[in-house]
């Protein structure tokens, strides 16, 4: 089975922003360890010649006049805001240091 | 059950244009419905907000220019005045949308989805919005924050998933059409287990503007219906090139309706795929599929089976590149601009914080799962052998696909391996709930476009399966052409939908 | 806590630097990168954003073509290669700045890579700085951090986040190690930074004013021991955002590291921050992100593919390049080294050069920015371009000095009028009356006057001493209010007392 430990469900989950419980980081990790032991075929599926393929239709040069269109009114851009100040998004202290 | 919510969408506008039946009298009756069977205990739960007001008004507003005659009411859409629910992922003004979170519970989008703006544009009038799994993660409906959706075929069992809300609302007749969006079988899936018609455009066939993204590179937003006839219709509506959409193809859509009005497979190569049957699917599936395989041979169609050999590995690619995408589209959620915010209960408060706690308390565990998955494929270290080898695995899977179409018109395989399950089996076992999606998921990995239309009940539960067809990328009318034939042959052989087989819901009239 | 620091000689004796710059420059299109939005600064707050640049739900990214486009000029003047094929990639990482939180920017595939520029120190020496890359980005939104005694993020309460500048296009220019720089490294650093804002600024593809942010640095800096060759660990200096400090983070950071590594300790690689103030740098808090950004191909944007033919087109509309057209303008006004660096140094070269087009001599032209208008400006406190002087006004301000209209003295009360605005250099003369008298008869009579005023002065003069005759000549100016030709009246006064010039 994929080694995944608790650390790295607590390291994964710190990049991810979502904090969890001890108890949660344990469960995380069995199933993720499941999961990744299900789609690990995948890694040998495909050759070094085979091409990635990112984009299901392959399109390019899609690009937009520099034209300036449609802005939001404060209001708007603020009406969901869970706090805010002077028009402004407001958010807690990005350091908690001093 | 009352005419004008049993009706399909195409018979709907004929009454409405030949002024049979007013606009409002249709929303209301639908509206009616609504309050019939969705709430309650052991309601549908299909609609997460009903939009009563706005829907009477539009349709008020389409009578009174078909009243009033002359160029505006030539110019209506041929589906002005035919109401339509919209999957609870696609951002509308005036309307909550919610994605099925409650990380974004009570947000108020400023601007319409591109579909939506072209449904105004058209007078359909909105009904609500439905119930989906938490952004559009899961098989079930059941990973919704707000409560499962129930099948009306079996109250206890899942209506499919993500688009379940949509599935249901129409198989319940509380919308005659609806708006779904499929990533890996979200619209198919959900369409075989309600006994619907779903459709998954080519990617790109259809403006994603708006529609919350879940895997940007699989997403697509597509039709519900309970007929071949009004997917075509509704695609036809919400198709096109949209400027807003960078991934949205020039190509014109223009045909489908035609296509679904001439059905016929007379001559045409259909290709059984070998991969998709077998192991893991259910007998009373395999034997309707096999029925339907057996009337398109008769009514003209040559049978050849092919082979996609790579499809094994599309449930697992799919299972890295999903939430990979997952992992970076639900990055903006953390309570700064929109949505939830919660303070950590203890410890300083600073917005790294604020941020893994709001998180923590927004996201329900299958979104949480599907985050920390991604994140971990797209980690330093992984990328290449997880998202660099799905990303090859994409590569394969469209070589299959080419190699089937070389050989086929059209290919053909059961939309879903079960008929729907109870609510509650599999909720604990993410492993046996991605495998919904294995015969749908090659699709969104391609971009091809795939349809579901009722096949028949199962011999051993009696519900719904569902019968998927593929076309190449681009050939959406194709599948138009030949769901409308095989419809025509089945419902010759029921007598009828196979919806009028469903159980009556919520008071006998 | 201040870091210890050897002296820059001290460690110049030890150690040799390595440098490394990438240096973002926000490009000036109408719009942003991948939204409609206006790209303005100085708007209040929230104003010039739509759903797109909020990271609202649902929105999709369209790639602005004119950004594009700079972006491959910029490439050219780097002498970059231009990739027939790239895209872009997420850029993961959580900061309220950041809508999505990520950036959308390049990564495996920028668009232009493998470039150089030479850059040209004050003493003419050219040092060759190879580019790595230069990619397209977005630019993040404006924290503000409230609450704490000095506005710093420090200590701050919380912060106010303005969207407007989030998604404004950047192109990012990575330079490769810059090895050999010795103890010019500071000086190189400056100049380096100062060549990208002037290319830009040419190329009329960025405002390039770096007290806006328009080009900001972060520079890199390792030392390793004389004569070694494997490079030493590196410290990262965020947002050095003059040449100035450029300049002295540079210098900074080698004598900082030289410490370190003279009292036998190891460099930690990090970030480290930029005090103007204090003309030092501190740690920054390392990032737990920092190490892993989870760049995978943005799936919401397709590829570009620049045809050769949009390239050569491109290159077709590039202006002269600025080290090159130093050295064809310096040639053509024949200047000296020294007069064409200050010319250079005052930000008057294009001044001059639409003088000398609008009819002016080489030499009036330098005369003219440099000895009245510059020194103007400085008092000002504005470029001199700013003073609103035209090529036109000191044309004809010039010929009316040559042609004897106006003494210096004079025309420097003219220049005065044009800056206040008092209209042309004729107008301004008229309307002030300033009249070189030069009519000998008016004159006469204010030299009888002063020689007679300074009888002793005038016996001097007579009796040969001619170089007195300059206080006899200042009172004849003093009487005719500076508006007399000094050198007629130093002529009319020897001739009046009967002495040989
Ligand atoms: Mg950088
Ligand atoms: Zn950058």
């Amino acid at each position: 089975m994929a080694e995944i430990t608790r650390d790295d469900v607590a390291h994964l989950a710190q990049l991810a922003r979502i904090e969890m419980s001890p108890e949660e980081l344990d469960k995380m990790a069995g199933e993720l360890a499941h999961i990744v032991d299900a789609v690990k075929s995948v890694s040998e599926a495909a050759g070094p010649d085979v091409p990635a393929t990112s984009h299901p239709i392959a399109l390019s040069n899609v690009f937009r006049e520099d034209t300036v269109g449609h802005v939001l009114t404060p209001e708007e851009a603020l009406s969901g805001a869970p706090d805010a100040e002077d028009d402004r998004f407001k958010v807690p202290a990005i350091l908690d240091e001093e | 059950m009352n005419e004008l919510i049993t009706s399909t969408a195409a018979q709907l506008a004929e009454k409405l244009s030949a002024k049979e039946v007013s606009s409002e009298e249709v929303a209301q009756a639908h509206l009616d419905r609504i309050g019939e069977v969705d709430g309650g205990e052991r309601g549908v739960h299909a609609f997460l907000h009903v939009n009563s007001e706005e829907a009477l008004a539009v349709a008020r507003e389409v009578d009174a220019i078909r009243a009033a005659g002359g160029d505006d009411a030539a110019a209506l859409h041929p589906l002005a005045g035919v109401p339509i629910a919209i999957k609870d992922l696609i951002v509308t003004v005036g309307q909550p949308t919610t994605a099925g979170s409650r990380i974004l519970e009570g947000w108020m989008s400023p601007y319409d989805a591109t579909v939506i703006k072209k449904i105004r544009a058209a007078k359909l009038p909105i009904l609500g919005k439905t119930n989906l799994d938490e952004f559009a993660m899961g098989s079930s409906t059941e990973h919704s924050a707000f409560g499962p959706t129930r099948n009306p075929w079996d109250l206890d069992r899942i209506p499919g998933g993500s688009g379940g809300g949509s599935a249901a609302a129409v198989a319940a007749f509380e919308a005659p059409l609806a708006l779904g969006t499929d990533t890996g079988g979200s619209i198919r899936q959900p369409g075989a287990v309600t006994g619907t018609v779903g459709v998954k455009p080519t990617y790109g066939a259809v403006s994603r503007y708006g529609a919350i993204a879940m895997a940007s590179s699989l997403d697509q937003i597509g039709p519900v219906s309970r007929s071949v006839l009004d997917a075509a219709l509704l695609q036809e509506l919400i198709g096109g090139h949209d400027p807003f959409d960078s991934t949205s193809l020039t190509d014109p859509f223009d045909t489908l309706v035609a296509a679904a009005r001439n059905g016929s497979v007379e001559g045409l190569r259909i290709g059984v795929v070998k991969e998709l049957g077998g192991e893991g699917y259910q007998a009373g599936v395999e034997a309707r599929f096999r029925d339907a395989v057996e009337l398109l041979r008769g009514a003209g169609a040559q049978v050849v089976e092919v082979s996609c050999p790579n499809f094994k590995y599309a449930l697992g690619a799919y299972y890295l590149i999903m939430p990979s995408e997952v992992s970076s589209n639900l990055a903006k959620f953390d309570g700064v601009r929109y949505g939830l915010r919660v303070l950590p209960k203890d410890g300083p408060l600073t917005i790294e914080r604020v941020m893994g706690a709001t998180r923590a308390a927004g996201f329900g565990d299958e979104a949480k799962r599907r985050i920390i998955l991604g994140t971990y494929a797209l980690s330093a270290g992984y990328y290449d052998a997880y998202y660099g080898s799905a990303q090859k695995v994409r590569t394969l899977i469209q070589r299959d696909f080419d190699a089937a179409f070389a050989q086929a018109d059209v290919l053909i395989s059961p939309t879903a391996p079960t008929t729907a399950f109870k609510l509650g089996e599999k909720l604990d076992d993410p492993l046996a709930m991605y495998l919904n999606d294995v015969a749908t998921i090659p699709a969104n990995l391609a971009g091809v476009p795939g349809l579901s239309l009722p096949g028949g009940l199962a011999d051993e539960d009696g519900l719904p399966v569902g019968i998927q067809l593929l076309a190449p990328a681009r050939e959406d009318a194709r599948l138009y052409r030949v769901g409308a034939a095989l419809e025509s042959l089945l419902e010759a052989q029921w007598g009828g939908p196979l919806l009028a087989k469903a159980p009556v819901l919520g008071g006998v009239k | 806590m201040s870091d210890a620091t050897l002296s820059f000689d001290e460690a110049m004796e030890q150690f040799d630097p390595v440098l490394g710059f990438e240096v973002h420059v926000e490009l000036n299109t109408k719009t942003k990168m991948f939204s409609s939005a206006p790209n303005a600064f100085g708007d209040d707050p929230n104003t010039n954003v739509n759903e797109v640049d909020l990271g609202m739900p649902g929105v999709l990214p369209v790639v602005n073509k004119a950004a594009v486009e700079s972006s491959i000029k910029i490439g050219l003047a780097l002498n970059c290669e231009i990739a027939e094929s790239c895209r872009f990639a997420r850029k993961n990482y959580f900061y309220p700045d950041t809508p999505k939180n990520f950036q959308t920017s390049q990564y495996d595939e920028p668009i232009a890579h493998n470039g150089w520029i030479d850059i040209e120190l004050e003493d003419g020496e050219v040092f060759r700085v190879e580019i790595e890359r230069a990619h397209m980005e977005e630019d993040a939104g404006k924290l503000t951090h409230l609450g704490g005694a000095t506005g710093r993020i420090q200590g701050a309460d919380y912060s106010l986040v303005d969207y407007n500048r989030a998604g404004v296009p950047l192109v990012e220019i990575v330079t490769k190690p810059i090895v050999g720089a010795g103890r010019r490294a500071p000086e190189l650093a400056r100049a380096y930074v100062a060549a990208i804002r002037e290319i830009v600024k040419n190329l009329g593809v960025s405002d390039a004013r770096m007290e806006r942010g328009n080009v900001r640095c972060d520079a890199n800096v390792s030392l390793m021991p004389k004569g070694a060759t494997k490079f030493g660990i590196r410290s990262e200096t965020k947002n050095v955002n003059s040449l100035r400090s450029v300049e002295h983070a540079v210098r900074f950071e080698i004598q900082r590291h030289a410490a370190v590594l003279a009292a036998g300790e190891k460099v930690t690689q990090e970030t480290r921050h930029w005090h103007e103030d204090t003309r030092t740098t501190t740690s920054g808090r390392p990032k737990s992100d920092a190490d892993d950004y989870r760049y995978f191909p943005e799936p919401d944007l397709v590829p570009i593919h620049a045809s050769r033919e949009w390239v050569e087109s491109l290159r077709a509309q590039l202006p002269e390049p600025p080290a090159e057209r130093r050295k064809r303008l310096k040639a053509a006004w024949g200047y000296s080294d020294p007069e064409f660096r200050d010319v250079v140094n005052a930000g008057v070269m294009d001044s001059i050069e639409e003088t000398i087009s609008a009819g002016a001599s080489a030499a009036a032209a330098r005369k003219w920015w440099m000895g009245e208008i510059v020194g103007r400006a400085k008092v000002a406190d504005v470029d001199p371009a700013e003073l609103g002087v035209s090529a036109a006004a000191i044309v004809e301000l010039n010929g009316l000095v040559e042609g004897g209209k106006l003494n210096n003295k004079m025309a420097g009360q003219v220049l005065d009028g044009v800056i206040a605005g008092e209209g042309t250099p004729t107008q301004v003369m008229e309307a002030r009356g300033l009249v070189l008298v030069s009519d000998d008869g008016p004159l006469l009579e204010a030299i009888d006057a002063a020689l007679a005023a300074q009888p002793d002065v005038a016996e001097k003069i007579r009796g040969g001493k001619t170089q007195a005759v300059g206080a006899i000549v200042g009172g004849v100016m003093k009487a005719t209010r500076g508006q007399a030709d000094a050198g007629r009246v130093k002529e009319l006064i020897l001739e009046r007392l009967g002495v040989e010039a």
